[in-house]
């Protein structure tokens, strides 16, 4: 097995893998969470300013998600093709509400007509909370474990994806965007917007505490295979304690007007929860409920030694490219929207 | 209808779909660089109003580009299973290089399009709209290699046996460059300015014909023109080149190509033509030998036919492939004598004069369009019964768990999807041609609320300046 810096290269590419993901749920994150609080917001001016809020970046921020499939195709396409053909109506729903997403953003200001606007808000508010709802539920999946057959291909009936535990998981995935996306707006709005998207906040972390504590509950009593790394770790508990920490600051930072804080700890509270996601499924990609040995590890998915170094080099060189632009981005448009001749 | 054909069905279609914009946007890309380098250059604010006004209309079909694209990647999962584990190590590197080094760049950088330009200067403005560009051309180089890879596979080793065996890398230079992918790259390339500048000809041509901004529309399509002769001409030296590959590395493509099946036998190029493929005999127009004398330059030496393969190792829709081919041919040709026609009117300055030419031009918008599509096509067709050429049967690469009825659903949906995102699509174009290259106000008239049918402002009328 070959290393770098005294891991092996699979481990790094999961790394990898798994910084993109957090990368997507932090910048899409917040863009899918103003669009599934998008209806509380009722006057048009509010809805405008909010869909401004994102409109510069949330382009960008999707191709987190493009590189996020190119990550896994390349680094492990036993994983990526037993994922996605297992997933594929899930998927196919989540896709066609990216779809609709992109283009309800993109079409909403094209007319000044009532009725056009307020369908698309309703296209972007619903195609916002399926899009979250449905990659919850996958990501509940895939760590809860599905029917896998000897040749890692999904064997078992789509309905089993409705289960307690990954319904659980999409709930609190909504959530957790909700809050972000609120905290986010908090960020870009002014007056009696902000005050609004205050009070949200605070309701929607309530909504968040609570659907992660019985996630939380249901795990340690029922998924022992996701629960074992923390019974077999106890210092591992930092992580969770850490999150609880940061959200209980939240709300603290809000009042206080640290709003762009308030969005650090927000962010960091997904980088810990999926890192503690991690931490539960590691080595799996992909479980395989009733027969373990089937399962699909970071070992047994993974590309060849060659593609995993070719792999880790074009990230090594895109990486800070990525990040030098975006920042740009982010720091040509930060303040508060000002809506002008380009705004949507 | 089994899921093959099906999964088959959803691919072509989705992808032909999503192929409409991309082009369009590297081809309005190239325009966007040239126009607002020239305003950047001369200071003249016609050149400002040109770039702004295309900027609208590329980032509504960048919009729709992205939507469809996204599609495309996770469909080689769902519906592909076995090729994605087939390929992965080969085909994942490029598409990881496509989104890291193209589409972050394209994404990132149209956020300043769009909305930066009263945020950053007008330079870094420019540097955006070049990044932008550049962008959209990486993208067409990461996707166009992989494609290639499939056509004329190399830089790979097979490791594992039967339904196990899979291509690993053991070079990536030589998988980049793999025999195909530079010719078809600048093939595509091409194919992708004109389709961006064909749009730019068709607006302004409709424009002149209509009598509205006359300056702009007559000075906008000189431009255009130039650019549509010159690449219209190159892309008769590499639509060339990039058949000489096919020749080299697909003979049995290229036999399909021009219906040619018997080996022992000269091969005739078609201009107009009908495959019968139970007599095995082509009826049409045609160059005798022309095919010969176009791969080997000899109008006598015979070319390796169709039936020099086995029946399950070669296209079977040999007329489908032989009618896309001749129209992708037959639409270049129309496209170099539209263009150097024009030209030659231009340099006599008769060109707005005719207005039947201009009519032309307003529907030439879908020439490149059409070519793409035929183009693609003849490409990915006569490349069957495989996926991976002489390496993997299209029909054993398909997802082992996926069924008809779930193939069914998602391609009723996208049929339903994409019907309504094309007619969108339409009208808002449309809609926005119509509206044409005029000032939208300074941002004072906007906030004062001044120009009360701008279309930016509230259907209130009321001025946006404050979040309340």
């Amino acid at each position: 097995m070959e290393t770098f810096l005294g891991l092996d290269y699979n481990l790094w590419w999961f790394l990898v893998f798994g910084a993109v993901i957090s990368g997507y749920a932090i910048l899409d994150g917040f863009d899918l969470g103003a669009g599934s609080l998008h209806l509380f917001l009722t006057k048009e001016q509010s809805r405008r300013i909010a869909l401004n809020a994102i409109g510069p970046v949330w382009d960008g921020n999707e191709v987190w998600l493009v590189i996020g499939g190119g990550a896994l195709f390349a680094g492990f396409p036993v994983a990526y093709a037993a994922i996605f053909s297992a997933f594929y109506v899930p998927f196919m729903v989540f896709l066609v509400g990216l779809i609709f997403r992109g283009v309800a953003i993109e079409f909403r200001s094209k007319e000044p007509g009532k009725l056009w606007r307020k369908t698309w808000d309703i296209v972007y508010c619903v195609a916002s909370i399926i899009i979250s709802l449905s990659l919850g539920l996958m990501l509940g999946n895939v760590a809860y474990g599905i029917s896998l057959n000897e040749r890692k291909e999904f064997d078992g009936d789509w309905l089993s994806f409705f289960n307690f535990f990954s319904i659980m998981v999409a709930i609190t995935t909504l959530a957790l965007f909700m809050m972000h996306g609120a905290i986010y707006l908090t960020m870009k709005t002014e007056s009696r917007l902000y005050t609004k998207l205050y009070l949200l906040a605070r309701q929607f972390i309530i909504f968040f505490v609570m659907s992660f504590v019985i996630t939380t509950l249901y795990t340690l009593l029922y998924v022992p295979h996701l629960s074992d790394f923390f019974r077999e770790h106890p210092s591992s508990f930092i992580v969770p304690i850490l999150m609880v920490l940061a959200i209980a600051n939240i709300p603290r930072l809000l009042k206080m007007g640290k709003y762009r804080y308030a969005f650090i700890f927000s962010s960091a509270t997904i980088a810990l929860l999926l890192i503690m996601v991690a931490l539960e499924v590691f080595p799996y990609l992909l479980y395989s409920k009733g027969n373990p040995a089937n399962s699909i590890t970071v070992h047994n998915a993974a590309a060849s030694p060659k593609t995993m170094k070719i792999l880790l080099i074009i990230a090594l060189i895109g990486t800070p490219l990525v990040a030098t632009y975006t920042s740009f981005v982010f720091w040509t448009f930060k303040g508060k929207v000002k809506l002008d001749e380009t705004s949507y | 209808m089994d899921v093959e054909i099906l999964a088959r069905i959803q691919f072509a279609f989705t992808i032909a779909f999503h192929y409409i914009y991309p082009p369009l946007s590297i081809g309005l890309g190239l325009l966007l660089v040239v126009f607002e380098g020239l305003y950047l250059k001369t200071g003249n604010k016609m050149y400002e109003q040109v770039t702004r006004f295309w900027i609208k209309i590329f980032a509504l079909i960048f919009g729709i580009g992205v939507a469809t694209g996204i599609i495309m990647e996770f469909e080689f999962g769902t519906n592909w299973a076995t090729y994605s584990k087939y390929v992965g190590d080969i085909f994942g590197s490029a598409l990881a290089a496509e989104g890291i080094f193209a589409f972050a760049l394209e994404s990132g950088f149209l956020g300043i399009l769009i909305f930066g330009w009263n945020r950053v200067s007008s330079r870094v403005h420019f540097f955006s709209t070049i990044m932008v560009f550049l962008g959209s051309m990486f993208s067409a180089i990461w996707i166009v290699v992989a494609n290639s890879w499939q056509q004329t596979p190399a830089g790979f080793h097979i490791v594992g046996t039967g339904m196990d065996a899979r291509a690993e890398i053991t070079d990536f230079w030589a998988m980049v460059f793999n025999p195909s992918s530079v010719q078809r790259l600048i093939h595509v390339w091409i194919a992708a300015f004109l389709a961006g500048i064909f749009l730019v000809l068709s607006v302004n041509a409709w424009y002149i014909l209509k009598g509205k901004h006359l300056d702009i529309a007559k000075r906008s399509f000189k431009i255009a023109l130039i650019a549509a002769t010159a690449f219209s001409l190159l892309q008769l030296v590499a639509g060339h080149s990039s058949a000489d590959v096919v020749y080299k590395h697909q003979p049995a493509k290229l036999a399909a190509l021009e219906g040619h099946y018997d080996s022992m036998a000269v091969a005739d190029m078609f201009l107009l033509g009908y495959v019968d493929q139970k007599n095995q005999k082509v009826t049409g127009i045609k160059i005798p030998g022309g095919l010969s004398f176009l791969t080997q330059f000899d109008f006598k030496k015979p070319v390796k036919g169709l039936n020099a393969f086995k029946p399950e190792e070669r296209p079977t829709q040999v007329n489908t492939i032989f009618q896309f081919y001749h129209i992708m041919v037959g639409l270049g040709m129309f496209m170099i004598a539209l263009t150097l026609y024009a030209s030659w009117l231009s340099y006599r300055n008769k060109l707005f004069d005719k207005r039947w030419l201009m009519w032309i031009f307003v529907w030439a918008v879908l020439g490149p369009q059409i070519a793409n599509q035929t183009g693609w096509f003849a490409a990915e067709m006569g490349r069957q019964p495989w996926v991976v050429y002489g390496l993997l049967k299209t029909s054993d690469a398909l997802s082992k768990t996926v069924t008809a009825n779930q193939v069914v659903f998602s391609l009723v949906m996208f049929t339903v999807v994409y019907l309504l995102l094309l007619v969108l699509f339409l009208y808002l174009l449309n809609k926005k041609i119509v509206h044409g290259p005029v000032d939208y106000g300074t941002k004072g008239d906007i906030e004062e609320g001044s120009k009360r049918d701008n279309p930016i402002l509230d259907h209130t009328g009321q001025a946006p300046i404050a979040a309340h």
